[in-house]
Parts: structure tokens; C-alpha cells; sequence
């Protein structure tokens, strides 16, 4: 060795001993990759502008609506502001029935390819082969993936009320906010799960195009088709010419709720709709004698969200499942040469 | 005792009832550049994917300068770098921007950084080429990001699966060049698993033959034509020698 490798040789030892300990901050860093990399994606820019067309469609919708019931001076108009989230009018749907129909393409777009994407252009063996741990590729993943569906969500919120607060005037007060708050957070919750479902279909499935093939599916059965499907599976189970009493029906109907919320978009639709809607009392069936010496009148955000803590612990856990399935299966699959 | 900075003993993976890798008992020295050599599918993949940590060996063990390579895998692999066959980049980054992304994995960070990159560039002749897109570099172009990608992490050992697969002879030239500059001037240890004997030929100082998950002989290549009583010291020759031997063997 001649002098100057010599020397350029001390410089790197140098160099080397003022490294920072890594591995713990690989989480961080394949975080902030991901990040840039959805930002810059033209996939990322896409599913912005149908969700900012989405919330301009259902603010048109909801404005033109409240204006003519209140042209037509109809009685009863207290949360004005949140009606602005709530409803539709004729052909536009409200706001939160299109996030609950569109959310879930939210995340399939953002997961579906995230690990099998790795895999088919070889990124995947030499990013593993870094000092980070294994279990560091799939968590940064998740984790701006979600990181991002919240600004999304939350930005997309504010934007909505803005735009509402201009046109009709109205200010919100202080407990529609929170109702609002908590809606965002359901609906970042709901994102976050689709997410989780198509990280667990980008590890299983070696094509990209299968993953998402999987992914719309689930999308459309969830949101289209489930309710057909239990409809005709309680007519197996409660058949109704065997109904007599009152209580088969309610039984049959209970049947019907419960095999519905198994589902993540009834889930939030339900959850959401008691959280959005003061007068809802209850999720499940009511008799009116139950009802008896009620006092007509709104809940409070606290007896609403008493209502929906099943949906969010639900909806949490579904989330948590899926994600902990996607990553037991990465975390024990061995790598091969391509 | 020699200075030996890789070693395994007994390293062995099944595959279903298949074994892929058997007995593996393999020594290599610091400094040294060493060719695995095997055709395909024997099982040259499986076993620097075991030395990684990245396949859990059925039985064995595996150290690298004194580290073992399944309890300490992330260890490591801050040590050893891999450059895998067909080393893949995020096409829509530029090649500093693959470099920086490793160099970040590797805990480096800021100015040093950038300076080291620029320097890595220079050093694998791409300096003009470090603000292109991945995704319009040439085969020969990515193989020598690969090494700079490689070299980020200014490592004790260089792992290197099929580096020549699919580069022309100039590019070749050059690669050769770089692998044999890792090893005589900056005192890395390379490991090669090649099954183009001829520029392997050139550049190893020792190679093992692998066939069928085993390892069929070891040693300098004048040392391996000695023992199959090749004429000539040419690798084919000595490669086709023990294939003959391995084929009456298995009939």
C-alpha cells in the first residue's frame, strides 16, 4: 500500500468510528423514504384529486340541499354544520357515505404493492441485506402510509368545514368540532385498515396485479355485496315462514346486524352515522317500550361516543389483525435468489 | 493458524426433503478473493443468503470475523456488504439518491455523506451519471452503482453473487478491475459466486467447486489441476474433470 491509500485508509477508520449506531434508526429512515416516495408518485397525486373532486361534489351537494330545506322552512335545523358532512342532495351523495365507498381505494393505493413491488425489481434482497432489522421494512411502510391517510384525511376535513363555513355562514361550536374530530379519526382508522389489508395482499401475493386484483375485490364484496350475501344467509338460518314470536324476528334481525357489522364498511358507516347524527340513541333494535318516558332530545358526544366504542375497538382490532398476519408471514419468509 | 475472517461448519439447508446446501465446511482468509463456483441452482445463492442471516441454516453455523451470522445478523450485516445478482434499484431515484439511501440504512448521514458518494462515483467511473434516474442506467451502469452501493458501507467483506452475468467484455474489463482493486487496495476480503469459470480464472486468488449443495474441492487453482491431473492449469478443464469424476461417482 502506498502512502495515500494509507492515508485515505485512516480517513475512512475515522470516518467509520464516528458512524452513529445504526439499526435503530433504520425504522426512521426507510419511514421517510416511503414518505418521498408516495409524494412524488404520480399514484399519490391521483387519488388526491378524487378525493378533493369527491369533497367539492359532496359540498355542492350538501349546500344546494340545506338551501332548499331551508328555503322550504323546515323545523328542526340544529347542527347545521354538521348536516354539511351528513347529506346529500338527490344524485350527490353526503360526504361521509362517498369517503366511506372511497376510503378503502385510499389504501389500497397506497399498500397494495409495497413489498411485492420490492421483490420484482430486486430491491427487496439489498435493502434486507442493510444493517436494519427485518421487521424495519414493513413497520416504515405501514407507518407512512398511515402517517399520510391522516394528513390526508384531517387536511381533507378542514378543507370540507372551510369550504362549508364560507358558503353557509354558519360557524360550527364547540361540540360539532368534536364530532367532526372524532369522524376524522374513524374514517383515518378505517383507511389505515384497508392499508393494513393490502400490505398483507403485497405479501402474499408475488404479481402486483394480483394484489390488487385482491384488494379491489374485497373492496366491492365489502361494499356492494356483503349485505346480499348475509341477507341470504339469514333466510337459511331464520327462515320466515318458521318465525311465530316477536322474539324469532328480533332474533332474525339481531342475526342480521351482527353478521352486517362483520363487515369494515358497514362498521364505519354505522359508527360514523351515530357519531355524526346527535338523534341516533341507539345501533341495535329498539322496542318501544324501551323507549317509554324517554325525553325527545340530542345525545351528547359522550353518550355517542359510549355507542360507538364497540365500532372502534372493533374496527382497531380488524386493523391490528390483518397488519400482525401480513407481518408474521414477512417476517418468517425466507428470502431466495430470484 | 491462519487468519481466517468467514468460516462454517456443517452449514446446511434443507429445502422440503431436498438439500440445497450440505455440510457446507467453508474457510476463506482476510484479504483474500475467493470464488464459489458452481453451476446453477447449486446452491451458491442459498449459502451467501445464510451468511447474511437472511435464510435460517436447517443446521450449522456460519461466523464472520468472530460474529455469528444468526444471532448477530444485523451486525453482520453492517460489515458485509452484498451485491446480489441483477441488484435491483428504486428506478424513479437518481443513482446518488440510491446511494444516499443506503448510506442512510448504514447510519451515515449529512455532508460526509455526500462527500463520501461523490467519492464512490468517481471511484466506479460515474461521476457524470450520479443525477440520472436509475431507470435509464445501462446493465453495466447499475452493476457499477451496485459496487459503489456495496462499498457505502466501507465494509470488512464483499459478498458478490454473478457480477459478470450479462456485461459485455469491456464492461467486464473494468469490473474486474474494480473487484481486484477491493482486494489489493483497500485490504477487503471478496467473495464471488460465479459460474463463468474464465473470469473468475483471473481474478480469485482461491476457489471452491460447488456442486449439488456440496462443496467438491477447494483450493488454488494449480493446487485443484494437481489433483485431477488437469495439463493444463485452465479452470474449465479442472471444472469438467470433477464433473466427470462427480458423474462416475453418482453411476
Amino acid at each position: 500500500m502506498d502512502e495515500r491509500v494509507m492515508e485515505d485508509r485512516m480517513v475512512d477508520l475515522e470516518y467509520q468510528d464516528s458512524r452513529p449506531p445504526c439499526s435503530c434508526g433504520g425504522l426512521f429512515v426507510i419511514f421517510r423514504k416511503e414518505m418521498a416516495d408516495h409524494i412524488h408518485s404520480r399514484r399519490f397525486l391521483l387519488v388526491l384529486a378524487l378525493i378533493g373532486l369527491t369533497s367539492i361534489a359532496s359540498i355542492y351537494g350538501a349546500v344546494s340541499g340545506l338551501g332548499q330545506e331551508a328555503g322550504a322552512g323546515e323545523r328542526g335545523m340544529n347542527y347545521l354544520f354538521l348536516r354539511l358532512f351528513t347529506s346529500g342532495s338527490g344524485s350527490v351523495p353526503s360526504f361521509m357515505s362517498l369517503i366511506a365507498l372511497l376510503g378503502p381505494f385510499v389504501g389500497l393505493a397506497l399498500g397494495f404493492d409495497a413489498i411485492n413491488r420490492e421483490e420484482a425489481e430486486g430491491t427487496l434482497n439489498r435493502l434486507a441485506a442493510q444493517p436494519v432489522y427485518r421487521d424495519s421494512i414493513i413497520n416504515g411502510k405501514f407507518l407512512a402510509g398511515a402517517v399520510l391517510i391522516g394528513i390526508m384525511v384531517f387536511s381533507m376535513g378542514l378543507f370540507t368545514g372551510a369550504a362549508g363555513l364560507l358558503v353557509m355562514g354558519v360557524p360550527p361550536v364547540g361540540e360539532e368540532l368534536g364530532r367532526i374530530g372524532v369522524f376524522l379519526l374513524f374514517t383515518c382508522i378505517y383507511i389505515c385498515f384497508w392499508l393494513a389489508l393490502s400490505i398483507l395482499f403485497s405479501v402474499a401475493c408475488r404479481h402486483t396485479a394480483t394484489s390488487v386484483m385482491l384488494g379491489i375485490g374485497c373492496w366491492i364484496f365489502f361494499a356492494l355485496f356483503m349485505s346480499v350475501v348475509v341477507r341470504v344467509l339469514v333466510d337459511i338460518l331464520c327462515p320466515q315462514d318458521q318465525m311465530v314470536t316477536l322474539g324469532d324476528l328480533m332474533d332474525s334481525y339481531s342475526l342480521n346486524l351482527g353478521l352486517n357489522r362483520l363487515s369494515p364498511y358497514y362498521l364505519y358507516s354505522e359508527a360514523v352515522s351515530t357519531i355524526m347524527n346527535p338523534s341516533v340513541r341507539s345501533t341495535n333494535i329498539i322496542l318501544p317500550f324501551q323507549m317509554e318516558g324517554a325525553v325527545a332530545g340530542y345525545l351528547s358526544l359522550g353518550q355517542s361516543l359510549l355507542l360507538v366504542w364497540p365500532h372502534l375497538t372493533g374496527l382497531l382490532a380488524g386493523g391490528a389483525v390483518v397488519f400482525a398476519v401480513s407481518y408474521v408471514w414477512f417476517m418468517n419468509r425466507e428470502f431466495r435468489g430470484r | 493458524m491462519e487468519d481466517m475472517i468467514l468460516s462454517t461448519r456443517g452449514l446446511t439447508k434443507y429445502y422440503g426433503e431436498r438439500a440445497v446446501v450440505a455440510e457446507l465446511d467453508l474457510d476463506i482468509r482476510r484479504g483474500e478473493i475467493f470464488g464459489l463456483l458452481g453451476p446453477n441452482g447449486a446452491g451458491k445463492t442459498t449459502t451467501i443468503l445464510m451468511l447474511l442471516g437472511l435464510v435460517r441454516p436447517t443446521c450449522g453455523s456460519a461466523f464472520i470475523d468472530g460474529m455469528d451470522c444468526l444471532r448477530d445478523s444485523v451486525g453482520i450485516r453492517s460489515r458485509v456488504g452484498y451485491l446480489p445478482d441483477q441488484a435491483g434499484f428504486y428506478p424513479d431515484m437518481t443513482g446518488r439518491e440510491n446511494l444516499r439511501f443506503t448510506g442512510q440504512l448504514n447510519g451515515f448521514d449529512g455532508w460526509e455523506l455526500e462527500e463520501w458518494i461523490e467519492e464512490l462515483l468517481e471511484r466506479v467511473g460515474m461521476s457524470g451519471a450520479g443525477e440520472q434516474k436509475v431507470g435509464t442506467y445501462s446493465r453495466g451502469m447499475k452493476q457499477r452503482l451496485g459496487i459503489a452501493d456495496v462499498l457505502i458501507k466501507d465494509p470488512e467483506v464483499v459478498i458478490m453473487d454473478e457480477p459478470t452475468l450479462g456485461i459485455d467484455p469491456e464492461g467486464m474489463r473494468e469490473l474486474t478491475e474494480l473487484i481486484r482493486c477491493l482486494s489489493e487496495v483497500d485490504g477487503r476480503t471478496v467473495l464471488i459466486s460465479s459460474h463463468q469459470l474464465h473470469q473468475i480464472q483471473q481474478l480469485c486468488h482461491r476457489v471452491g467447486l460447488f456442486v449439488g449443495g456440496r462443496l467438491m474441492a477447494w483450493g488454488e487453482i494449480d493446487e485443484l489441476a494437481r489433483q485431477v491431473q488437469a495439463e493444463s492449469g485452465n479452470l474449465d478443464e479442472i471444472y469438467r474433470k470433477y464433473f466427470e469424476k462427480e458423474g462416475e461417482y453418482c453411476g
